[in-house]
């Protein structure tokens, strides 16, 4: 049974993202996927889904959404009110929700960006398999775009009932500060000796022009101790690269395959989910880390999605 | 994201080993590996932190890397004709080259068609292949201040490099023509025209009065 996903008002930003369109990056094809990829898989996880099922990724001004089947779904990542109809919706938590049935978005508390997965998942046509959305390219998703009112998204639809679930979610940055760790880069040496560790414990705020592609830092320059030109090299997901001027930009989501910054150094993958929970204006910590504790910090967060998956809480 | 460093020079035997090792590397499908792209001399491994085994994927990479370091020759692959057609609204700068060169724009043509480019890498907007390398007395740098929108189908030099805009898009590179061929079609397989490594010719085609 196919069901639709009808968009009334899309809110600032609300994109569809699964974890991304892999294996094309030779080819010059973005990955993008979510910003907050622990959110996106604890949702999808709490419809029992497969993690990797789209969802829909609601940025900082939440949608309001009209759900034409029988379905479950569930909310985690940012802190919204959220109400089904006029009963407020509890997150992190799968809810069932009936034909007709009015999801709307409401104030956000903490954090930027919740992720709504419904049981099938969302059902929009792959592109280079996958239904992320990248919105420079305009691929993916929906029509390659942020929704907007009228859309209708194909669902699944849920004949069979799925067990409701309910768990802790991602802990959120508090008044939009965030400690992130992060490990050297390749082109480390090429900035002064101490500037990894100027980076560390100074605040950089992220600026207005930040975006799914990344974020621009400002706060102290960081200065080069050498001259020249990297050649065009391959990027991944949480580098911080510095163009001349000095102030970071670090790359998220639907950053570029390549780049010729250089990297003065990397987010630990831990900590990614929090940077894609900020927005600008807030304030980023970097803290300088080892490889045994990114290593650690990233066993521990995923033990936490295991032990949410063993819950079988009612709500 | 792991990332291979062989020496850091733009080269096409440099260039032809982070090839074959990005290659060689996704041929082996191990578990966790995401992704593996090339740069000009850069391999990216995209990996899976968790369900990667580390020691066994460097081991690899060691493995396959030695056994290229003695690799001189590039492969033969196909020779990809893109035909271009020079000047008038597809091609704005090539005044701007022709007078940068100090030659006529007739002389610019012959010299960008006149020699078959390699496709480095790929980046910046799916599709967009870094062709390498334009001769000396026609590599015009890049605008200072990037054009808003260059359509699609754009041909550009940007000093030693040229290359097709797959989409419209911003961009600061010296516009000397437009080609019909779609570089990009994520609903082709394979969706890019171009893949690392590839030769590429211009071939000039009647410009519109």
């Amino acid at each position: 049974m196919m069901g639709e996903l009808v968009v009334i008002k899309p809110g600032l930003l609300t994109t569809v993202q699964d974890l991304g369109r892999y294996g094309h990056q030779a080819f010059g094809v973005p990955a993008a996927g979510p910003m907050d990829a622990f959110s996106h898989r604890l949702a999808n996880q709490l419809v029992g889904n497969d993690v990797d099922a789209a969802t829909l990724e609601i940025t900082l001004l939440g949608p309001e959404l009209i759900v034409e089947a029988d379905t479950t779904m569930a909310i985690a990542g940012a802190q919204f009110e959220v109400a089904c109809d006029d009963r407020p919706v509890a997150l992190n938590s799968s809810f069932t929700i009936q034909k007709g049935q009015r999801l709307k978005f409401g104030r956000i508390v903490e954090g930027a960006r919740a992720y709504v997965a419904v049981a099938g998942g969302i059902q929009t046509d792959p592109v280079l398999g996958s239904r992320a959305t990248h919105l420079v390219s305009h691929a993916g998703g929906f029509r390659g775009r942020a929704l907007m009112s009228g859309d209708r998204l194909p669902i699944a639809g849920d004949s069979g009932a799925r067990p409701l679930r309910k768990s802790g979610g991602l802990t959120l940055p508090s008044k939009g500060r965030a400690l992130l760790r992060v490990m050297a880069g390749p082109q480390a040496d090429w900035f002064e000796a101490d500037a990894l560790k100027t980076i560390s414990g100074v605040s950089f705020r992220i600026s207005p022009q930040s975006n799914r592609m990344g974020y621009l830092l400002q706060g102290p320059p960081l200065v080069r101790s050498r001259e020249g030109e990297l050649i065009s090299e391959p990027l991944g997901l949480g580098a911080i690269q510095v163009p001349s001027a000095g102030e970071p930009i670090l790359l998220m989501a639907d950053r570029q395959t390549a780049g010729g910054y250089p990297k003065i150094g990397y987010v630990i993958s831990a900590d990614l989910p929090l940077a894609g929970q900020l927005a600008p204006g807030d304030f980023i910590e970097f803290h300088l880390c080892s490889q045994p504790e990114a290593v650690a910090a990233l066993i521990a967060r995923e033990r936490q999605l295991l032990r949410y998956a063993d819950l079988k809480g009612t709500s | 994201m792991l990332l291979i460093e062989l020496e850091p020079v733009i080269d096409p035997v440099i260039n032809e080993r982070a090839i074959m090792l990005a290659s060689r590397l996704r041929a082996r499908r191990a578990r966790g590996i995401r992704d593996v792209a090339p740069g000009y001399c850069t391999v990216g491994v995209h990996f899976d932190p968790l369900h990667t085994d580390l020691a066994a994927l460097e081991q690899a990479i060691e493995t396959e890397f030695d056994s290229l370091a003695s690799l001189e020759a590039i492969a033969d692959r196909n020779v990809i004709d893109i035909p271009v057609s020079y000047g008038g609204a597809g091609g704005p700068d090539l005044d701007t080259v022709a007078s940068f060169a100090g030659c006529t724009p007739a002389e610019v043509i012959a010299r960008h068609s006149g020699r078959t480019y390699r496709v480095y890498m790929l980046g910046f907007v799916p599709g967009f292949a870094y062709l390498g390398r334009v001769e000396q007395s026609i590599a015009a740098p890049r605008h200072r201040v990037p054009r808003e929108r260059v359509p699609a189908g754009s041909v550009g030099i940007a000093g030693l490099q040229t290359g097709v805009y797959p989409v419209e898009s911003p961009g600061g590179w010296q516009l000397i023509g437009r080609t019909t061929t779609v570089m990009f079609d994520p609903n082709r397989d394979p969706s890019s025209l171009l893949a690392p490594g590839d030769a590429v010719r211009f071939v000039p085609v009647e410009t519109r009065a």
